[in-house]
């Protein structure tokens, strides 16, 4: 029999606020255990949350991204249950009336014709903190640096038919996210995760099958691998005789399968309320208009302009937009050189080498991002050589060495006064006189010669040009 | 609505607490008693009437998007029951 695969997906991604959603903590990744935690986020009674606004305005940019209606009248809700992440036995989220409804991404669908996979909701809710199982003590130690960074939860439709399907929705959304600088989307930090909702039906059939969901996923490639492991153990079941059981599982990447969650199979009841502490949210048309009008520019725009009015060429702008960390350097050194076709060969050549080179991806660029302009204006400028500028390159990529002082430093600049080129230059001429007479005879290739010869007698601390400028004048005088 | 006994068990588990007998007898009890109250409600007409969930006027209140929190673990672990290498410590609960 032919099956057809059903997948929806519910995103979780956290915001690149500064402060929590509900508390005046910071949300910087990492740090010793609960030393981003106050007394709102740690859940101590009698404390209130105020609502972070930034939260709110990030909500609105993703729905507008994402062709979403933006609820006028919002408010928050309380899930209720009994875990160690969430001190205050109950996640602030919204159930009832979500900021966004009824959205769109397109995508390349499993025929190469593009399709929709729409949204159903976008809501704004707060994360949970991190449990550490300390199997010695037997005890469950919990660190609340997380617990109360904001969260959007984005739900799509069970419109994804694949693999690829669901591969290129989060590549999309991904993008989305990136560019309206909602979110940084670090897979490895957990900032993007998805949860996987699967069926499987007969071809051509128009009831779904049972779903089972599979949580917390964090890398597109384990979220590949789940989608054929999960898709082709409900086939068998079927094929089988059985009937797929609707339960949550979670996904072993390292082994490969996949096993269902027994916490889980316990009633879920939320027991969902309005939230008292905090007050209605309502966004009128302003809000929304003042959002839409300064919604940084997207991917499809950002190409557009690179290709019609910077000059870039298809393949090279392609290569910088697919990734938002790219897409920064560029345009952060193009604004420093001003030659943003230079700007986009340095980055395409010598940082994409270095990132090979050392099994980096863009997201681990962490050198001082004005470096490579400021390398470039120094090659642009003459003062220092494209050869020297690349190894200067290595350093700030390695060590994020300040480039200009690095040069000065290590008296790596060119030496372009005439007053200094000249006599090495009379030098060459005169030890030369074979080259220097076969150039006078008409023997282009002899200027090369020479050229290479003072480049040699300077080691190289001069710039081309200028030493064949004067090389030029003294032999043609 | 009619709170019966496996509806009080339910209840038990959801809140993760143990009711002995006699407390069960009790808060059934008092669990009807507060829903009958709360049915007077429904003899009014309230069809045409938008569902309420704040009772005072005042809405969009929000902070600004800065840091101003410190590290101040100490003092919030001196709220943990018991703590341990700078994390609240509680029974090993894992899913
Ligand atoms: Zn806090």
């Amino acid at each position: 029999m032919n099956y057809e695969i059903v997948i929806g997906l519910e995103v979780h991604t956290e915001l690149s606020t500064k402060r929590k959603i509900f508390c005046n903590c910071t949300t910087q990744f990492g740090g010793e255990p609960n030393t981003h935690v106050c007394e709102i986020c740690s859940g101590m009674p009698g404390t209130l949350p105020v609502l972070n606004k930034k939260v709110v305005e990030y909500a609105i940019r993703t729905g507008i991204a994402t062709n979403c209606d933006i609820t006028t009248n919002n408010k928050f809700d309380r899930k209720n249950y009994f875990y160690p992440d969430l001190p205050k036995a109950y996640q602030i989220s919204q159930l009832y009336f979500p900021i966004c409804r009824n959205g769109h991404i397109d995508i390349i669908g499993k025929d190469g014709e593009e399709k929709q996979v729409r949204i159903h909701e976008i809501h704004m809710e707060e994360d949970a903190g991190k449990l550490i199982h300390d199997d010695w003590e037997d005890c469950t130690l919990v660190d609340y640096n997380r617990c109360g960074v904001p969260l959007l939860e984005i739900v799509s439709e069970p419109d994804m038919r694949s693999a690829e399907e669901v591969i290129d929705y989060l590549t999309k959304l991904r993008s989305i996210l990136q560019y309206t600088g909602v979110s940084d989307c670090k897979m490895q930090e957990g900032s993007l995760r998805a949860d996987v909702n699967l069926s499987v039906r007969e071809m051509g059939s128009k009831e779904f099958g049972t779903r089972t969901e599979m949580k917390n996923m964090n890398s597109f490639k384990a979220i590949a691998r789940a989608i054929e492991y999960e898709a082709q153990r409900q086939i068998d079941i079927i094929e089988e005789g059985g009937k797929v059981v609707q339960e949550t599982r979670r996904w072993d990447d390292a082994n490969g399968e996949s096993y269902a969650m027994r916490s889980k199979e316990d009633a879920q009841d939320y027991k969902y309320f309005p939230e008292p502490d905090l007050p209605p949210i309502i966004i009128g048309k302003e809000w929304i208009e003042s959002v839409k009008n300064n919604l940084p520019e997207l991917k499809d725009a950002k190409k557009k302009r690179y290709i019609e009015q910077l000059g870039l060429p298809e393949y090279d702008t392609g290569l910088i937009t697919d990734s938002i960390h790219l897409v920064r350097l560029f345009e952060k050194t193009s604004e420093i050189c001003k030659k943003p076709k230079i700007a986009a060969n340095w980055i395409l050549g010598e940082l994409l080498m270095r990132l090979n080179e050392s099994g980096k991806t863009p997201e681990d660029i962490d050198f001082d991002d004005s470096s490579l302009g400021k390398i470039i204006v120094m090659v642009e400028e003459g003062k220092i050589s494209r050869d020297t500028g690349k190894k200067v390159f290595k350093k700030v990529f390695e060590e994020n060495v300040d480039p200009e002082k690095y040069v000065a430093e290590n008296n790596l600049g060119l030496v372009s006064d005439t007053a200094t080129l000249k006599p090495v230059i009379e030098d060459v001429i005169a030890q030369n006189e074979k080259s220097v007479n076969e150039y006078k005879g008409g023997k282009q290739q002899a200027l090369q010669y020479l050229i290479g010869q003072c480049m040699r007698a300077l080691r190289g601390k001069a710039p081309a040009q200028e030493v064949q400028k004067i090389l030029k004048e003294l032999l043609d005088k | 609505m009619v709170i019966t006994d496996e509806l009080v068990a339910y209840l038990e588990k959801l809140g993760r607490i143990e009711l002995d007998d006699e407390q069960r007898v009790k808060t059934k009890k008092d669990l009807q008693d507060i829903l009958s109250y709360i049915d007077t409600l429904n003899e009014l007409d309230t069809d045409n009437i938008e569902p309420l969930s704040h009772s005072f006027p005042i809405f969009n209140v929000f902070a600004e998007d800065e840091v101003k929190n410190g590290d101040m673990r100490d003092e919030v672990l001196k709220n943990a029951p018991e703590s341990q290498d700078g994390c609240f410590k509680v029974h090993r609960t894992v899913e």
